[in-house]
């Protein structure tokens, strides 16, 4: 896309088509969807109709009775899910959630009202499973299922990126993204998925892990990531892997192991444990705390969630330990008890550090790294010299799994608040359970989709840029990998000068370790005192110092 | 998916105009990727190139670029390690550009 012209992006055009919408045929526009998923990733994963095909080809290759497929799955799920019934049936159609969507404010497409992308799939329930339906057709919000329902329901929901902030407003509790999933279910019946999805999703089924790192290519990555440390600290670290009887297996996101910026917040995970002396291990089996099998269908994620449980019963370890990834926690919150638990193999999280224990991971046995560091910075057992980060004016964007899946809104703020002096909230409206999503979850940070990806995370932007004109805000922190991976390129089009960086990266930068030599860089091997005094810091600011 | 013929022989491409099948790859297949990319390949372009193909060799994907920096200049001295020398050689970025030349394959996961 044209990186510049921002300013053009801005004129959205919030006019209604001249016609309703049941007759306003979607119009694939360039930039707005990823490519479609590859024979091979299907087949890894044993899901139908694997072939090649491309969805600018007006033949899409379903399958000769794709109606049947699509109805029977329809009427399978509607008998299997409660939850899909009643979203089906409660609607009223009051509008609450039309505004609140960051891919309706950015792009001005009504069928990005999360009501107008549920009516999409609620209008074909009408037509099949109810009487007034099947009666009165169009005037009941009815209509038939064509091919042509079909690619606009993938346009669609893979525009939908499962943050569930209309949730947070729709006056009867629907969860648009139990549409938008259930929607994708009944694709990839089809064998309609795409291939930012089904290619990490073979990946993981196959390897472990999205990227497809087999087990020597992961230990490398960490490896080299030990030998930044030494670099900066004059530590040498030595982590395990697949260490049988480690009292804790920790699982990353595999983006933190790879890709930069999430190769620090990596770094990060290193030298806290190194220093806490914690017994833990890696695995190069569960190498992936994400989970695309999620945004594809319910069983797929089952599938890929269940070797994380399996290498833990394996190892023999007492719990798990996990990092900063989005979407794994919504799937360990709310779906694993069910998928795969109880877990009742492993032992109820007991920190060694501090003695707490997290009674909130009960069934799962599974503790998140905020709620970890967060304790131990609570009983002070971290040597911190937050002066470190003092080139850092810091916001926290709430990631929408960890916040709206799982209620973690205080633990990285005040993690954060003890390893950095200046940090500034977004405004109210855009944090918290309110935060606005990056715009490239649910699989959909790919690049051949960047238009909707700007255009999405131009709400999320929009408060960047606020703190960053109000406060001088220059970085901004996350807890998810998906969210250090899509934000350099939204924070570079619509807030240059952001940087994105996870907590832990935060935490190590402060971190004073035992044997250490003197720092003279952050862990991006930048200079402290350079960086220092290239930031402008107020007299506001200083009084502002936590 | 897409494709191009040379010297007889069809290569299947994906929708940005990787390799499929990395096996097919030659230099004459890299040197025509790099024709497409309308790249002047010197001697320096090829040791990035050949660095990258030993590297997939090893590890099955792609290097990050801080260790593809931290390799070259371990192999070719520390004027050629570092992010200019590399953009310099390949203005759309290393990962983008010489992987592509290369015939590797795109990451694809939180990245």
């Amino acid at each position: 896309m044209d990186t510049k012209r921002a300013d053009k992006t801005l004129n959205i055009d919030y006019r209604f088509p001249k016609t309703g919408w049941m007759d306003t045929p979607v119009e694939f526009k360039q930039g707005m969807f990823c490519h479609g998923s590859k024979p091979k990733d299907l087949e890894a994963v044993g899901f139908p109709n694997p072939r090649e095909w491309s969805s600018k080809d007006k033949d899409w290759k379903l399958p000769a009775n794709w109606k049947e497929i699509v109805l029977n799955g329809m009427k399978e799920r509607l008998d299997k899910y409660r939850s899909f019934k009643l979203f089906m049936d409660i609607c009223v159609r009051c509008g609450a959630c039309a505004d609140k969507c960051h891919f309706y404010i950015g792009t001005g497409d009504p069928k990005n009202m999360p009501v107008l992308r549920a009516e999409l799939l609620r209008s074909v329930y009408r037509r099949y499973f109810t009487l007034s339906g099947k009666l009165f057709g169009k005037t009941a919000g009815a209509r038939e299922l064509t091919e042509d329902v079909i690619k606009e329901w993938w346009y669609y929901f893979y525009q939908c990126t499962e943050c569930r902030r209309c949730s947070v407003f729709c006056p009867y509790g629907i969860d648009t993204a139990e549409i938008t999933m259930i929607g994708r279910e009944l694709l990839n019946l089809l064998g309609l998925n795409t291939n930012w999805i089904a290619g990490p999703v073979a990946n993981c089924y196959k390897r472990g892990n999205h990227l497809g790192l087999e087990p020597h290519t992961y230990k490398s990555q960490i490896e080299f990531l030990l030998d930044e440390i030494d670099t900066l600290t004059g530590i040498k670290i030595e982590p395990t892997f697949n260490r049988k009887g480690a009292e804790i297996i920790f699982i990353a996101p595999s983006g933190d192991v790879f890709a930069d910026p999430g190769t620090y917040t990596a770094m990060g995970y290193l030298m806290l444990f190194h220093e806490l002396g914690l017994d833990y291990t890696w695995s190069t089996y569960a190498s992936e705390g994400g989970n695309f099998g999620f945004f594809t269908s319910n069983e797929m994620g089952k599938r890929l969630n269940a070797k994380i449980y399996a290498e833990a019963k394996r190892l023999g370890v007492k719990w798990i330990l996990g990092g900063e990834c989005g979407h794994m926690w919504r799937v360990i919150n709310q779906y694993m008890d069910t998928w795969n638990g109880p877990a009742d193999f492993l032992e109820e999280p007991l920190s060694p550090i501090t003695g707490t224990k997290f009674k909130n991971s009960k069934t799962t046995k599974f503790v998140h790294i905020a709620e970890f560091t967060a304790d131990l910075i609570r009983h002070n057992k971290l040597k911190l010299d937050k002066n470190r980060n003092d080139n850092l004016k810091v916001t926290f964007h709430d990631s929408c799994n960890t916040s709206r899946g799982m209620g973690i809104f205080e633990e990285p703020r005040y993690i954060i608040k003890n390893v950095c002096n200046y940090f500034y909230e977004m405004p109210e409206d855009t944090t918290r359970e309110k935060t606005f999503c990056c715009g490239s979850g649910s699989g959909l940070n790919a690049t051949e989709n960047m238009e909707i990806r700007m255009q999405g995370g131009f709400p999320r932007a929009n408060a960047v840029k606020y703190v960053r004109e109000k406060n001088g805000v220059n970085m901004l922190a996350n807890i998810c990998a998906i969210d250090r991976a899509a934000f350099p390129a939204l924070m570079d089009y619509w807030v240059p000068g952001v940087g994105v960086t996870g907590v832990h990266e935060l935490v190590a930068n402060a971190l004073v370790m035992n044997g250490e030599k003197e720092r003279t860089t952050n862990l991006r091997s930048e200079s402290l005192k350079l960086a220092t005094e290239s930031t402008e810091v107020t007299e506001k600011d200083k009084k502002q110092r936590h | 998916m897409g494709s191009f013929e040379l010297n007889g022989r069809t290569y299947q491409t994906d929708e940005d105009g990787y390799l499929v099948n990395i096996e097919e790859w030659s230099k004459e297949v890299g040197e025509y990727l790099a024709k497409q990319e309308e790249l002047e390949m010197t001697e320096a372009h090829w040791e990035v190139i050949n660095f990258l193909r030993e590297y997939y060799e090893e590890y099955k994907i792609a290097p990050m670029i801080k260790i593809l920096v931290k390799a070259i200049a371990k192999k070719f001295g520390s004027e050629k390690g570092n992010t200019k020398y590399l953009y310099d050689l390949y203005p759309e970025g290393p990962a983008k550009q010489a992987c592509k030349i290369a015939g590797l394959p795109k990451p694809t996961g939180c990245v």
